[in-house]
């Protein structure tokens, strides 16, 4: 009897990598799911977060994805080690902080270090040729075996006949007749395979998983670094950019205010890493202050966040403010008219 | 067996699931891990991960704006 083989799938919790996995299944290989946490992944934060979201499942798309197929999934967190990637990506960034083709890379490279330290012999992914204009170009698919260290041990199912054979494939282990062939950007050909194998409430598909490709969430974080004259971050960071609004008045300062009650339970947790500015008299947001502030600064700072107060029509509204020291202060002030909020501000 | 807690309150999952993945790897067969957590989306996630990784969630139970799940190790 042939030895079964291991293969260890990147998990991202979309439909591609759910359909390249499924398919080595079918092929007798014993498959196992990875899942890498950078930070920036979009699953479930915001849907812990918002009031607005709470009508949506909250489900993990990964662990979804690993329940269907009946294998384990282990995920990973590389929160430390993806800050290189992200600030000094080698191959350049997408059309927002989005370095893709790094990100490719360095995943696929931590699978196969993975894969060697548990004796399994290749890995999968979910890619399709050219349904990606970073990643997954045909010109750079090659660049992710070559610099992930991968080599002909990455496979990739659902495009695998429009690619040289792998190992896995030469070696007999896997039968590349029973690969696809599906390349570009439409989706009809997975959505057509997906009902073959009766999935049918899996994640949008190419729904976009990372914050990094978002306009809104990248001059986040790119004010960020401006403000700190560094590109540096810590994940409290990175998890405080997905919150409330945020208004930098100043270059030396920001406001992030929170939109609803889900988000002010939110910002609770960090009020002992930040100065915070709290509506006494009215119903309204939590504000952390992040940056150091004069006197006159957190006058300003309290008139901005009373405008988002339900006072936001009074004449004044009392604020509490706690400084980074822990010391307080009770105050009123007249909220801040609409028109003198600049749009500029709004980060 | 032994009876484990972890704190996994203000972090956001998947990071729950994470630090009880984590937890659960020192354990031994048969030691029960309790987990609180602040993100309600832990009452999915970790059963979630229990049950494809062959864990047993003994009890989830919501207290004021904390979850609580407790685990069977490879129960």
């Amino acid at each position: 009897m042939s030895q079964q083989r291991k293969a260890v799938a990147l998990i991202s919790g979309g439909l591609d990598s759910l359909l390249a996995a499924k398919l080595m299944l079918d092929q007798g290989i014993h498959v196992e799911g990875i899942n890498f946490y950078t930070g920036f992944c979009v699953e479930g934060h915001t849907h812990a977060i918002r009031k607005k979201d709470k009508a949506k499942p909250k489900r993990n798309n990964a662990l979804w994805s690993a329940e269907q197929l009946g294998i384990k999934l282990h995920i990973i967190d590389i929160i430390d080690e993806y800050k290189d990637v992200l600030i000094n990506p080698k191959h350049g960034y997408g059309a927002n902080m989005n370095p893709c083709l790094d990100c490719k890379i360095f995943m696929v490279g931590k699978a196969r270090q993975w894969m060697e330290e548990n004796g399994f012999d290749f890995i999968i992914t979910g890619e399709v040729m050219g349904q990606r204009p970073m990643s997954q170009r045909k010109d750079l698919l090659p660049v992710v075996v070559r610099e992930s260290g991968a080599e002909d041990r990455l496979v990739r199912p659902l495009c695998a006949k429009n690619l040289a054979p792998t190992l896995p494939e030469r070696e007999g282990w896997i039968n590349r007749e029973k690969l696809k062939d599906f390349s570009g950007r439409n989706r009809k050909p997975q959505m057509a395979l997906a009902a073959e194998y009766g999935f049918d409430d899996y994640a949008t598909p190419a729904g976009g998983c990372c914050f990094l490709t978002d306009k809104n969430y990248s001059d986040k974080l790119v004010d960020l670094w401006r403000a700190r004259n560094k590109k540096d971050y810590e994940l409290d960071d990175i998890m405080l950019l997905k919150v409330g609004r945020h208004l930098r008045p100043q270059p030396h300062y920001k406001l992030i205010v929170s939109r609803e009650d889900g988000e002010n339970k939110f910002l609770k947790g960090y009020k002992k890493q930040f100065a915070s500015i709290e509506i006494q008299s009215h119903n309204g947001p939590l504000t952390l202050v992040d940056g150091e502030l004069s006197d006159e600064d957190f006058r300003i700072a309290a008139r901005i966040a009373a405008r988002f107060s339900q006072g936001r029509e009074a004449k004044s509204v009392t604020v509490k403010i706690t400084r980074n020291n822990g010391e307080e202060q009770i105050f009123d002030v007249p909220p801040m008219p609409a028109s003198e909020i600049k749009q500029e501000w709004y980060v | 067996m032994s009876h484990y807690t972890l704190d996994a309150r203000n972090s956001l999952c998947p990071m729950p699931v994470i630090k009880t993945q984590n937890k659960i790897a020192e354990l031994q067969a048969g030691d029960v891990l309790e987990v609180t957590c602040t993100d309600p989306g832990a009452l999915n996630d970790i059963p979630a991960w229990c049950r494809i990784n062959g864990h047993l969630v003994k009890e989830t139970h919501e207290s004021g704006d904390e979850v609580i799940i407790t685990i069977q190790v490879n129960g």
